[in-house]
């Protein structure tokens, strides 16, 4: 099966309000798929579904052959043993140094020695660059220092999927350069395959394999980071360009102001 | 109007018994994922230290004074009658039947169920729980099931200890200060306490109480709402709910227990 991933025909609404509504995404083995979109576009819903940690109302996700909804409990933390997920503010555990997060998940599911945990975990660390920053605890390393322990923490079983949530939202450009180049060449090494959503277009064209446009639950766009680039669809070309005006509106929808202030009716 | 009001209470009938089902659920979830703690009992090690050594100081002292008063009062009563030899079984039977097991369980749930609470609000805020969920790792298991067990066996150690200081207490004000015979205050607790109606109910007691305040911190952090606001309201039901708590399954095992 050439996608690790396959969406079709989603669904997914909280009470009366839809969040996605019809969508249809493939996520080739080896690949980096971006989904990208505003915010409220429906993006992190996507990641939960994948995930399997709400269900849809319609429609079906699969990951490596297996529809994710229909799993029971104990099949779908087997099936979450092949992901790793980066939360937007990296979740870590507060209470553990940044060693035992990333060995937190090898203890969870392995018997291995303490000295091979030992291993594993400082390899994963130099690959994000925070070796020495072992002993150190979550409160006492920066926002972008904590998204790459989270990382690290991640692919510490070697998934075959990861999964980013927003990983450039409030960094610097340094780290947030270092984190896009991590995200490609962790994919290449480990030959798994990512999903990023994000709304950062330049550090996400210049990774990803594939990008999909969200915007109110809907696929409006997709296609190659370089067709994105000159596409003319209106919302793709506001978004990419940043333009302030378009699709997208800049006041939240509701009354006028001029209703808001009463002057039609002193008019 | 009046259609409005019987919306509104349906609606909060309906919430109120869903989460008595959903508490229920968690309840039995919990306790079916406990056995396998058993591989790993440091976990429940590691929170019985941070939840029962940390509560360990509030309750002697508090236990220490409890039984001086106790023996104060029961002094200044039972000389009314000329039964003051009596002071010792007085605070003996007070402290193992009610008040060891109910001011124990009222002081861990202000010093430990409110931290709880807190503790696993702020990683559900922190969406650490979620990330444990998406390790393949079941937050009801490794968070909620091994402080639940510490609260059930911390509460009825920290129970013994209060009740034991309270008599130390009790010895210092009816023998040392006020100088009531020392054979007659510890022959009159060793010949009125019953070790099985007595210590062994008042030890049921503190279990019964350990189990319930300290799954109602633990579903009160883990089903709030990952805000501030809810965080802290969370903690302050769990005060609330658990001293009612208390108070009413204090009742019911008294009548239980004592009825003749």
């Amino acid at each position: 099966m050439p996608n690790l991933v396959e969406i079709r025909d989603l669904h997914f609404a909280y009470g009366k309000r839809s969040i996605l509504s019809g969508l249809d995404m493939d996520f080739p083995r080896g690949k980096v798929v971006a989904v990208m979109g505003g915010s409220g576009s429906g993006k992190t819903t996507v990641l939960r579904l994948i995930g399997g940690q709400i269900r849809p109302q319609k429609g079906q996700v699969s990951v490596d052959g297996q529809i994710v909804h229909k799993l029971k409990t104990d099949d779908l933390y087997l099936l979450r043993r092949k992901m790793g997920m980066l939360f937007q503010h990296g979740a870590l555990f507060t209470d553990l140094t940044v060693y035992e997060n990333v060995a937190f998940p090898l203890r969870e599911h392995t018997d291995l020695p303490e000295e091979l945990i030992r291993d594993l975990v400082l390899m994963k660390l130099h690959a994000v660059g925070l070796r020495n920053a072992a002993k150190l605890k979550p409160a006492e390393i920066s926002g972008g220092m904590a998204r790459r322990v989270a990382l690290a923490r991640s692919i510490a079983l070697d998934p075959q999927l990861i999964m980013y949530d927003e990983p450039f939202a409030g960094l610097d450009p340094i780290s947030m350069g270092v984190t896009a180049n991590l995200i490609r060449n962790l994919n290449d090494a480990l030959g798994s395959t990512t999903v990023l959503v994000s709304h950062d277009v330049k550090e996400s064209f210049h990774i990803a394999d594939y990008v999909y446009f969200l915007s109110q639950g809907k696929i409006v766009a997709h296609g190659t980071p370089a067709e994105m680039q000159v596409s003319t669809d209106p919302y793709v070309k506001q978004f990419v360009h940043a333009e302030a005006d378009g699709p997208v509106p800049f006041h939240y929808p509701g009354k006028s102001l001029a209703a808001d202030l009463g002057l039609g009716e002193r008019a | 109007m009046i259609g409005n009001w019987l919306e509104r209470l349906g609606a909060w009938v309906r919430d109120y018994v869903e989460s008595i089902g959903y508490g229920t659920r968690t309840f039995f979830t919990m306790l079916g994922v406990s056995p396998g703690l058993l591989r790993r009992p440091r976990l429940i090690v590691e929170q019985l230290h941070f939840i029962g050594n940390h509560s360990l100081l509030v309750i002697s002292l508090s236990g220490l004074f409890v039984g001086m008063v106790l023996g104060l009062q029961g002094y200044y009563t039972l000389t009314k009658y000329g039964s003051e030899q009596a002071v010792g079984l007085l605070v003996a039977l007070g402290l193992t039947r009610e008040l060891g097991p109910v001011i124990t369980a009222l002081l861990f749930a202000g010093r430990a169920g409110t931290s709880l609470t807190a503790e696993i609000g702020l990683m559900k805020a922190g969406e650490q729980l979620s990330a444990m969920e998406m390790m393949a790792v079941n937050p009801i298991q490794r968070v909620l099931a091994p402080r639940f067990w510490a609260g059930v066996l911390a509460v009825p150690v920290l129970a013994s200890i209060f009740t034991a200081v309270g008599i130390f207490g009790g010895y210092i004000v009816a023998v040392k200060l006020i100088g009531i015979d020392e054979g007659a205050f510890w022959s009159q607790m060793q010949g009125g306490v019953d070790v099985w109606k007595d210590v062994f109910n008042g030890f049921i007691k503190s279990v019964v109480f350990g189990i319930a305040i300290t799954f109602i911190a633990l579903y009160q952090g883990y089903e709030a709402r990952p805000t501030p606001e809810d965080v802290a309201g969370a903690t302050t039901r769990t005060v609330v709910i658990s001293s009612l708590m208390i108070w009413w399954l204090d009742f019911m095992l008294t009548a239980l227990m004592f009825s003749k």
